[in-house]
């Protein structure tokens, strides 16, 4: 809040004409946000061959090329094995525990977001289907 | 692991869920005029023993490859030898190759090998001929003639002069979905040895023909590929009756190309996705091929299993063996001309969990 409001002040001591109404972004602004995007995307593929996210040295890869057969446009979705309506970090943290045998990420870990962000991004085109089995 | 329950459930699958399609062996070789000519033998392929340090292994992977060959030993009739179709090791090490040997050893038979990139690219096959043998190599049994190809050979500049250490090259060949690899093949001297090998063969000989990569090609992006699959397709073109069999792919997939019938393995580790499922990338999965049923995560061993082929005539008829789905038999239909799952050839006879995406 605070650096915001200093750069809104800077921005109308300038007189800019920059200063952006909110429902307004400009070339730099989407180039940022790709940029930021494709930096958790790359850090994603990075995880998904990483023989340290779990403890055996297996990595998501090795089942998973590509992402293929992980069907986040499938998620939430009721999950028999869990007995319940589960999202995709759920069925994400289950593969850590299972064959990597490791510890579960938070949900909101920036590695869980950086896993989710890649396999989905590697799903790019394909139409939500929450519920599909 | 309890034994005489595995072979129970195997039994009980096998004639159950697929009727008539899985008589037990010893009726299938009865329909046939000379029985002493049919035989059987057991297809085990990719294991992936993975070590984690010093003596721990990846549990999974040697599960596999354990329930794998304790279920062999238990088919009646014996197989006259036992396949194993490459990728042993998972990282091409001498503990992961000592580890798989040690597990195969309990095997009950003669058992030949066929290499995995897996199991080379690290020293580029060294220690694994040490272990088995010639990396390629052709036998005669019972009428049929056997040829074992090393097929997931590269290009010599990837090969020899791209990466700094042998670890390194290994990593890189080991990622199926890694750019950096490259494209298998059988290359100018093996396929000189086959011409050679086959010229003193009789045109109505059956041929049978193992090799780790498909030889067709499939998806490049995975390696389900083999560079020069069409000029070895055309060594094998003068003869009647040839059957290719194939690993790495993980999954079921079968094809028939002019004179060749071509069947793959299951992996005893994990199944791989079809090509298909990877929705940025655009390949052909031979049509004939039902797929096999999507594998649930939960049972770790579904999806991965063995098969045990039964040569009748000449020709082959492979029966999977899923740890926990129905058993699937593929066996080539002389009036089709082209292998057929006994079961779900036919669109309306597929089940659901077949359908991926």
């Amino acid at each position: 809040m605070k650096i915001a409001s200093v750069i809104a002040c800077a921005a109308l001591a300038l007189g800019a004409s920059a200063v952006a109404s909110a429902d307004e972004f400009t070339k730099e602004d989407l180039a940022r946000w790709q940029e930021q995007f494709d930096g958790v995307v790359k850090e994603g593929r990075a995880l998904w061959t990483d023989a340290k996210l779990g403890k055996n040295g297996v990595v998501c890869a090795q089942c998973h090329p590509n992402a293929a057969n992980t069907h986040p446009e499938t998620y939430p979705k009721f999950q028999k094995q869990l007995g319940k309506v589960a999202n995709f970090w759920e069925m994400v943290n289950w593969c850590i525990r299972n064959p990597l045998e490791g510890d579960e990420l938070a949900a909101d870990d920036p590695k869980m977001t950086a896993l989710l962000t890649y396999a989905t991004w590697e799903r790019r085109g394909v139409k939500l289907e929450p519920g599909k089995h | 692991m309890d034994i005489k329950y595995d072979r129970r459930s195997f039994i009980k699958t096998s004639t159950v869920s697929v009727g008539a399609a899985a008589l037990p062996l010893t009726m299938v070789e009865l329909a046939f005029a000379k029985p002493s000519d049919n035989f059987t033998f057991a297809y085990i392929s990719d294991s992936h023993i993975q070590q984690i340090k010093g003596t721990q292994f990846v549990r999974n992977w040697d599960r596999g490859l354990i329930r794998a060959v304790a279920e062999t030993n238990l088919l009646t009739p014996k197989p006259d030898f036992i396949m194993y179709g490459g990728d042993l090791a998972q990282m091409g090490s001498k503990p992961e190759l000592d580890h798989g040997a040690e597990i195969l050893s309990k095997l009950n038979g003669k058992v030949y090998h066929v290499m995995g990139e897996h199991d080379y690219y690290l020293d580029l096959g060294e220690y694994w001929s040490k272990l088995f043998g010639k990396q390629y190599y052709s036998f005669n049994h019972k009428g049929v003639h056997f040829v074992v190809l090393n097929s997931i050979l590269t290009y010599d500049e990837w090969t020899f002069n791209r990466w700094p250490s042998a670890e390194q090259r290994m990593a890189e060949m080991a990622g199926l979905d890694n750019p950096n690899g490259s494209p298998f093949m059988v290359g100018d001297q093996q396929r000189e040895w086959l011409k050679k090998d086959l010229a003193k063969v009789k045109k109505d000989t059956p041929i049978v023909v193992f090799s780790h990569s498909p030889l067709q090609k499939i998806y490049k992006g995975w390696n389900f590929w083999t560079e020069d699959a069409e000029q070895v397709q055309a060594l094998l073109a003068p003869f009647d009756k040839v059957t290719v069999f194939y690993g790495h792919v993980h999954q079921i997939q079968y094809n028939q190309i002019g004179n060749i019938a071509f069947t793959s393995a299951m992996a005893t580790a994990w199944p791989w996705p079809y090509p298909q499922s990877y929705a940025q990338a655009q390949q052909l999965l031979p049509k004939l091929t039902v797929q096999m049923n999507r594998a649930d995560p939960f049972f770790e061993r579904d999806a991965t299993g063995w098969q045990f082929i039964d040569v009748n005539s000449g020709r082959a008829s492979a029966t999977f063996n899923l740890y926990n789905n129905t058993t699937r038999t593929v066996a080539f239909d002389p009036q089709a001309g082209h292998p057929k799952d006994q079961t779900y050839q036919d669109e309306d006879k597929r089940i659901s969990p077949q359908m991926h995406y």
